[in-house]
């Protein structure tokens, strides 16, 4: 009973901290909120769509912006469009904020400025996901101890 | 489970990530659902094919192209569908499906995660019935029931031929009412939308 509590208040530190760092915004919330017995594994399912998904992307991204007889910035957008996209759906703020500026950046056609926002995507993008494993694995402790995931309002 | 028949949403997005959201929100809110992943598709899976125009609603005769999924019985209640989708665009898509004589009552909902005022009373005008900020959320699904409810009572109370005019004189007072007020002033429409958005972020 004590180490389920225990693993219980971590938790819900951890998701907290996730909330008031920026790395998760209120959306991620609502994804929780949608997982229940007829879809148990619901939130670990789009996370891990959302990491695929995310690689291709910078991949894509990093391959247009290394062009060297030009960069198709119409094409680096597009991917950057979809991320945003994507990054906002699961609540992935930090990572969608970091989109934002990247499009001004392909709209202003500034190869430089692309390039560091890619970087801090990739920053961020693994950032995100290192500590959303850790979540997962917290609440996969919770449920072997026995116990029930907190719900965080 | 509900006693009374279940409503079959079609969501067409190009996201693999956004088809899984709104697959759940739409199960959770007790609706049946299909995706798909372009405006293609849904028109297939709608019955309608582009190329020579066929029309298979309500009759079981085999399709001639025979897609294994495209069920002519399968009756869809509201198409939801993204704005920005390679190829054909939710706009397109709508178009398509209000110039069809038999898919012209079939509600369209938009979704977008841009929060565009001209895009948005664009799709208002060519006949959308609600334009949703992207992410969707279960409270904005709510505000679908009432269209899938007012296809099912035309449905029952009219024969097949039906045009614009003939909608707006039906004495359904209810439907008439938010018809009416739905086609006042564009910048009425627009604005509790532009509110509630403006609210949420």
């Amino acid at each position: 009973m004590d180490v389920v509590n225990q693993l219980r208040r971590q938790f819900v530190d951890y998701s907290t901290s996730l909330h008031r760092e920026g790395i998760l915004d209120d959306q991620f919330t609502q994804l929780q909120k949608l997982q229940d017995e007829n879809s148990p594994d619901f939130v670990v399912e789009v996370a891990s769509l959302f990491f695929e998904d995310c690689e291709k992307l910078i991949n894509n991204m990093g391959r247009a912006l290394e062009q060297q007889q030009g960069v198709d910035f119409k094409q680096v957008d597009a991917s950057v469009h979809q991320l945003k996209g994507s990054s906002s759906s699961i609540g992935a703020m930090r990572v969608k904020n970091v989109c934002i500026t990247f499009r001004s950046f392909c709209e202003a056609q500034n190869r430089e400025g692309c390039l560091r926002c890619l970087q801090q995507v990739i920053h961020e993008f693994s950032l995100l996901k290192n500590k959303l494993q850790t979540l997962f694995r917290l609440e996969q402790q919770i449920l072997t101890a026995g116990g029930s995931i907190p719900v965080i309002e | 489970m509900a006693a009374d028949s279940e409503f079959h949403v079609l969501a067409v997005d190009d996201s693999i990530i956004d088809r899984k959201l709104i697959e759940r929100l739409l199960k959770t809110s007790s609706f049946q659902v299909t995706t798909v992943d372009s405006g293609s598709k849904a028109l297939e899976f709608l019955g309608l094919h582009e190329d020579d125009g066929i029309i298979n609603t309500n009759t079981p005769s085999v399709s001639p192209n025979n897609h294994q999924w495209c069920l002519q019985e399968v009756e869809v209640n509201l198409v939801i569908t993204d704005y920005c989708m390679p190829g054909m665009t939710g706009y397109d898509l709508l178009k398509k499906i209000k110039e069809s004589s038999s898919l012209k009552n079939i509600p369209v909902v938009i979704m977008s995660s841009e929060n565009v005022p001209s895009r948005i009373s664009r799709c208002l005008e060519e006949g959308a019935e609600e334009f949703l900020l992207k992410p969707v959320r279960l409270s904005d699904l709510n505000k679908l029931r009432p269209h899938m409810l007012k296809t099912k009572i035309k449905d029952h109370q009219e024969p097949e031929k039906q045009d614009k005019e003939e909608k707006q004189q039906q004495p359904q007072s209810n439907n008439n009412n938010r018809k009416a007020m739905e086609e006042g002033i564009s910048t009425e429409k627009i604005r509790p939308r532009l509110n509630g958005i403006t609210a949420m972020v």
